[in-house]
């Protein structure tokens, strides 16, 4: 109960020197907002690039275009061995109608492409496909040269049925490298700016905590005299330090609202189907806790730290 | 209850001693008036009873314990023993009388209950239940000290230690804040003061310990100030 109490009276404490300390404590808010953005902006940064990331990846990556007169057996057949690869991830079978019915789909606006159709007098001269996805675009090697193996035993009426492996494998691979690199240079660069911002925030925390410390020195005085405890003497501090980093948290999570709506449009054109704002919604919890805490961290290292130097005991 | 054993304390910077080879002892409920010149060393024989100030030479004992081997804990439990009053009142000029009292009753872990009742009740005590909500700035130097007194004993220390307790105060303010001191005695505290007023030591008639250059040169159980 006295435990309690004590607990109860260092947190009144610690919310009176954050109220007396005003325009200190202002810029210890102000600096702690900016560091906790910049993490916060790093986690959806970093959450961006990975769905963009995934979503290149499962992207087909090998398309098997299939003979003419090819039973549908024999393309179902080899589906189902592709299939059976541990490398594949999905293989999507569309008959060669299917094909062109896409194709006029497509370009349903393109007059002259649909009457050059119209002009083949109902002859159909696209070929039914099997889209492969991979596992790993880094498998797509191994894939393509089961399917030149495959070309060879499948047979269709003694010829083989695959009339054409298109691979985007070097292409894709090379664009993914890219996009993996640049993606990793960007969230180094991040990891370094929060890490700096950090260091100057627990800097002026430090400097305000230790203002906090002269400025409270006749009550830390009465508290010595009458025999109070090292925590209960220290524990308004570390008390003020977390607030710095709490009340800093709900601002970045209340300013990160408006940026992520407004920039989500942007991010959606830029990596397609990702949506910032609606990450930001669904995943509130998660980053909450993550700018919280790092928030009373960091408030909690500075306090430490200024308490070590300036507040004997 | 407070003995010392042979107690000397030098400073690195200084050439004589603050203190040389003191010897003397408190009993309970004694009230022992502390008297000499400005730098005599009465200040630092008071911060060696609070465990501020240790000995280089001689050893200070409360009740059985060598001041100087308590842990952390231990030197709590003493300083919470000890209630300490000082000339320049060391007042938290941004709370009333009440809160002043408050504030260490709150430090030294009261509850709310012992508050409510003990910290009014300390206040009429040295007569200033009617300056309750007064701020420092709005007291008179005697009423300044009297909450200083308050907050002394308000956490029912056994020793009250008084620090020039008169020095800042005109005759009339000082001659009330001995009797307030004589009325903590009569309750059965034991009461250290020191002073450079004659006026207070004659009009206690208690037990005085004269020191001059960090010496005793006088201990009479109902001593006069001769110096």
């Amino acid at each position: 109960m006295a435990m309690f109490l004590n607990l109860q009276r260092v947190i009144k404490s610690g919310f009176i020197a954050f109220w007396r300390n005003g325009t200190v404590s202002l810029a210890s808010l102000l600096v702690f907002t900016v560091t906790l953005f910049v993490i916060g902006g790093l986690l959806l940064g970093s959450a961006v690039f990975d769905a963009a990331l995934t979503q290149i990846k499962g992207k087909v990556d090998v398309t098997v275009y299939i003979q003419p007169d090819t039973f549908e057996t024999d393309i179902l057949s080899l589906k189902q061995s592709i299939e059976q690869l541990p490398e594949v991830k999905e293989v999507v079978y569309k008959s060669s109608e299917e094909v062109l019915a896409e194709f006029r789909i497509t370009h349903a606006n393109d007059s002259l492409i649909l009457q050059s159709l119209d002009e083949l007098g109902g002859e159909n001269p696209l070929r039914a496909e099997l889209n492969i996805a991979a596992q790993d675009p880094r498998e797509l090697g191994s894939i393509v040269t089961f399917l030149e193996n495959e070309s060879i035993i499948s047979r269709n009426n003694g010829a083989g049925i695959i009339e054409k492996i298109s691979s985007q494998n070097e292409k894709n691979q090379e664009a993914i490298d890219r996009f993996i690199d640049f993606t990793n240079t960007v969230e180094t660069l991040g990891l370094y700016i929060a890490i700096f911002t950090a260091l100057i925030t627990v800097l002026v925390t430090f400097n305000t905590i230790r203002l906090a410390i002269y400025t409270s020195k006749d009550e830390i005085s009465v508290m010595k005299l009458v025999g109070a405890s090292d925590n209960y003497v220290r524990g308004p501090f570390i008390v003020e330090g977390i607030m710095y980093g709490v009340f800093s948290a709900f601002f970045t999570l209340a300013l990160l609202y408006p940026v992520t709506r407004w920039i989500s449009p942007l991010t959606k054109d830029f990596f397609g189907s990702i949506n910032l704002f609606e990450y930001y919604i669904s995943n509130f919890p998660m980053i909450f806790l993550i700018l919280v805490g790092v928030g009373a961290v960091l408030g909690i290292v500075s306090s430490l730290l200024a308490i070590r130097r300036y507040l004997k005991v | 209850m407070i003995y010392f054993e042979n107690v000397s304390k030098s400073y690195f910077d200084d050439t004589s001693p603050a203190l040389e080879n003191i010897n003397f002892s408190v009993e309970p409920g004694e009230l022992l008036s502390i008297v000499g010149h400005s730098g005599a060393g009465k200040t630092t024989l008071l911060k060696m009873i609070l465990a501020e100030e240790f000995p280089t030479e001689g050893k200070v004992f409360f009740e059985s314990s060598d001041i100087q081997t308590l842990n952390k804990q231990e030197l709590l439990d003493l300083r919470r023993r000890i209630g300490m009053i000082f000339q320049d009142f060391r007042l938290l000029p941004h709370k009333t009388a009440y809160e002043n009292i408050r504030f260490a009753m709150e430090a030294a872990g009261r509850s709310e209950e012992e508050i409510e009742a003990d910290a009014p009740h300390v206040l009429e005590l040295v007569g200033l239940e009617e300056k309750l909500w007064n701020f420092p700035s709005e007291l008179s130097g005697g009423e300044k000290q009297r909450v200083a007194i308050a907050r002394a004993i308000v956490n029912q220390p056994d020793i009250v230690i008084a620090d020039e307790p008169t020095g800042n105060l005109d005759p009339i303010n000082a001659y009330d804040i001995i009797e307030i001191l004589k009325k903590v005695n009569e309750m059965g505290k034991t009461v250290i003061l020191t002073t450079h007023n004659k006026g207070v030591i004659d009009a206690l008639g208690k037990r005085v310990i004269t020191i001059d250059k960090g010496k005793i040169i006088r201990d009479d159980a109902k001593g006069k100030y001769i110096l």
